[in-house]
């Protein structure tokens, strides 16, 4: 084994260790307890550090490692697990071990005094180790059962305060939900493994490059949708990005972690990987997915109150981006996407878990327990109080809404010019996604800074709360600075420092990705190429825009909100954006409600019908012939017959008896008269 | 009715008279008396059909000899065990010889 097999394999199975020590003897160490994991997490870090530098050795070309060891075999076919690390596995783990480290670093806060602090810090190791397992992965079957695994993690993560109804009912949500794409995900995979006969990635490239869907593309169309449809369950793409908003449930750092840079990414991961089978009708379905996903979810973003809802449709937005960069062929942008917003969104939840631990510490201090903390409308003001998670919350603002030097510009931008580009060659309805991508930026830009603005600015809503609120310990806030520094465009641009130019490290690293079934690579390229300058200008018009008339309404407050709103009411729009569309509401009326009255009509046959009527009439019955038959039994069986046997043998035993008399002679005489009996009978003969 | 079956006659009332003794009488010197009539009926039997069934030379008459020598040993046994009765019980009723009636 040489040494990249064995960093994988560590790097693979070290938050298992972790996971293991905290569910075994967690208890051990108590409050001090996060050492082990925090110890794991760093020499996590320093293996992928490890792989990450050998991006920089320009000789390396192809993958790094890409291993596969037998699993089962049943004869028919053999299963094999492996690993297989290229640039785009160095980047994806680095960024998985750094966000998942510095959430672990920030949990000591945010978590502290928690009655079940370790079993917290074990179900984010057991995150960490499937995460790790889909990135490393080499075949579907592997990345499936990782997959799995974090939505178990996820799952047990958005359920940890399960105490709470609405906890326990979004973990179910988010699971169930799921299941959905999962579902869909495991049939794409079954389809393309019985025509090509292997889950690995690389195999079924290289079999759709040898035309093993030829004439038959149509089937690999419908098998990658298929596949796709996981990433649209995981990576909370409509329709079934329902769970997500929900999943805020769950402690803030793992919203951070999870819900934002990571796990909801590994659907686009994933994407990544599939991209060069995905047909070109399959990518169109990626890409129109995308578009209603990001401008779907940037619009309801803009009435919610929460911060933590804000900044998860805020994701769900984002996350279709990605998803719509695929889907048009940028697939150097769709991963630069997913990289950028992993660093600005982790900042993001945690500078909104910095001010809800601000929040909460200061109700408690009242002995408000009422008070939503979480609640937008009870903030305000902030900026004075909280001097760094304002800093770092504002660049990862800046970043997400695509202005110039932050690294969000980049990614956007380099999305954009691809619906462009997309829209340039096709034509037609295809305009939907350029109006998408760039009216999903306006609105994110508006949304982002409607935040900032009612959380940090103007003046307190309720100066009783602000009064105690302090800014969080240093192991919150070194986290908030570190992501905030990686939100900066030149991160990713070095040695380029130009901010309008995103052609770095990064680009050269991951490349143009490469396609197999029937997508021409270089055309789409050389089309976003043209399509830039357009892209940056009216990107950069948008956000201004939307910084614009976000600092109108809620900074200067030049605008009534109120008077706005009502009027935009009068026509519904308000409440459409407010009721999230009122998919909830679809999905409770066309599924959930049917689902519950079947449900209920089932229990009631079952029960009421079935189970009352019929199996205790049966019973019923029984005990009627049974009595029956046990009167029959004693009175009848056992009283005549059996008993007449007894009485039969007694009377008989008691009349022969009297012949027994000891005398001898009588014995002869019975004997000759029997003799003579005999005799005559037989002279008849 | 030729010779044989007179014999035969003679033989079946001896033997008729020898059951009725044993069956009917109380005292048992009778019933031994009966026994000898009945071995005595077989005699005559044997020698009758020694006479006239076709056997060969003097096989019935051998076995008449055995059966009286034996008849002979049998009624010394006898005779003994009805003293011994008689002494125990001091009658020669069989009836009274019942003392192992449970």
């Amino acid at each position: 084994m040489d040494n990249s097999t064995l960093f994988a394999l560590l790097i693979l199975f070290l938050p298992f260790t972790a996971f293991l020590y905290q569910l075994f003897f967690g208890k051990k160490l108590g409050a001090q307890t996060h050492l082990v994991s925090l110890g794991i997490m760093g020499i996590v870090l320093a293996l992928s550090l490890g792989f990450f530098f050998q991006l920089f050795n320009h000789d390396l070309t192809g993958p790094i490692l890409d291993v596969s060891g037998e699993w089962f075999s049943t004869g028919a076919f053999t299963l094999e697990l492996g690993f297989y690390i290229d640039k785009v596995t160095i980047i994806m783990l680095m960024v998985v071990s750094l966000i998942s480290f510095l959430v672990h670093l920030y949990s000591t806060a945010y978590m502290k005094d928690d009655p079940r602090y370790s079993r917290y810090f074990a179900f984010l190791g057991l995150f960490t180790f499937s995460m790790n397992g889909i990135i490393l992965s080499n075949s579907l079957i592997m990345m499936y059962l990782f997959w799995e695994l974090v939505g178990l993690s996820s799952y047990l993560l958005i359920g940890f305060w399960f105490e709470k109804n609405s906890a326990a009912n979004a973990c179910k949500k988010a699971f169930l939900t799921n299941r959905v794409g999962d579902i869909g995900m495991f049939i794409g995979m079954l389809l393309i493994f019985f025509t090509v006969g292997t889950f690995s990635i690389n195999g079924i490239t290289g079999a759709v490059t040898n035309g093993a869907f030829e004439g038959n593309m149509q089937l690999l169309s419908i098998a990658g949708v298929l596949v796709f449809m996981g990433a649209v369950g995981k990576s909370a793409q409509f329709p079934l990005h329902i769970w997500l908003p929900d999943a805020m449930e769950g402690p803030t750092p793992v919203s951070a972690l999870i819900h934002a840079a990571t796990m909801v990414a590994a659907g686009v991961y994933m994407t990544v990987r599939i991209f060069p089978f995905l047909t070109p009708d399959a990518l169109q379905v990626v890409a129109v997915i995308g578009g209603i996903t990001a401008l779907g979810a940037a619009l309801i973003a803009i009435t919610q109150m929460d911060i933590k809802a804000v900044l998860a449709y805020s994701t769900i937005s984002q996350l279709g981006y990605m998803i719509m960069a695929l889907g048009v062929g940028a697939y150097q942008a769709g991963f630069f996407h997913l990289v950028t917003h992993a660093m600005f969104k982790a900042c993001l939840f945690l500078c909104s878990g910095s001010v809800i631990h601000a929040m909460h510490h200061s109700l408690h201090h009242l002995g408000d327990h009422h008070t939503d903390p979480q609640d937008m409308g009870n903030m305000g003001g902030l900026k004075s109080k909280m001097p760094i998670t304002y800093t770092a919350m504002l660049i990862a603002t800046l970043a997400i809404s695509g202005v110039p030097f932050f690294s969000g510009f980049l990614s956007k931008d380099a999305i954009l010019a691809g619906t462009l580009s997309y829209y340039h060659t096709y034509h037609g309805w295809t305009i939907f996604l350029p109006i998408a991508g760039f009216g999903a930026a306006m609105v994110t830009a508006f949304y982002m800074f409607r935040l900032i603005f009612k959380t940090f600015h103007g003046k307190p809503v309720k100066p009783e709360i602000h009064e105690h609120v302090h800014e969080s310990p240093l192991a919150m806030t070194a986290p908030l600075i570190v992501l905030s520094v990686l939100s900066l465009a030149v991160v990713f641009t070095l040695p380029q420092i130009n901010p309008l130019d995103g052609h770095g490290w990064f680009a050269h690293a991951v490349g143009n990705g490469a396609h197999a079934a029937g997508l021409d690579i270089k055309h789409v390229n050389d089309g976003i190429h043209h399509a830039h300058h357009d892209a940056m200008n009216i990107s950069l018009i948008v956000a201004t825009l939307g910084i614009l008339v976000s600092s109108l309404f809620y900074l200067f407050k030049i605008v009534n909100v109120e008077k706005l709103t009502s009027i935009l009411n009068l026509i519904g729009l308000y409440s459409l954006s407010k009721n999230k569309f009122y998919i909830d509401a679809i999905y409770n009326a066309l599924l959930y409600k049917p689902f519950m009255w079947f449900s209920k009509l089932a229990s009631t046959i079952d029960w009421d019908i079935y189970d009352q009527k019929i199996v205790d009439g049966w019973g019923w019955i029984t005990m009627k012939i049974s009595v029956k038959s046990q009167e029959a039994d004693y009175n009848w069986l056992d009283q005549k017959i059996v008993d007449g046997f007894g009485r039969f043998a007694n009377y008989f035993g008691n009349e022969l008896r009297t012949t027994q008399s000891g005398v001898v002679q009588n014995y002869l005489m019975g004997g000759i008269v029997g003799l003579v009996a005999i005799i005559l009978i037989f002279q008849q003969f | 009715m030729n010779l044989l079956e007179s014999y035969l006659v003679i033989s079946s009332i001896l033997f008729s008279l020898g059951i009725f003794g044993i069956v009917t009488r109380r005292n048992a010197i009778a019933i031994l008396m009966g026994i000898e009539l009945i071995l005595n009926s077989a005699n005559i039997n044997f020698v009758a059909f020694n006479r006239f069934g076709g056997m060969h030379k003097l096989d019935g008459h051998i076995f008449t000899i055995f059966v009286i020598v034996l008849a002979a040993a049998e009624a010394a046994v006898a005779l003994a065990i009805i003293i011994n009765l008689f002494k125990n019980a001091g009658s020669v009723d069989v009836d009274e010889a019942n003392t192992l009636k449970g």
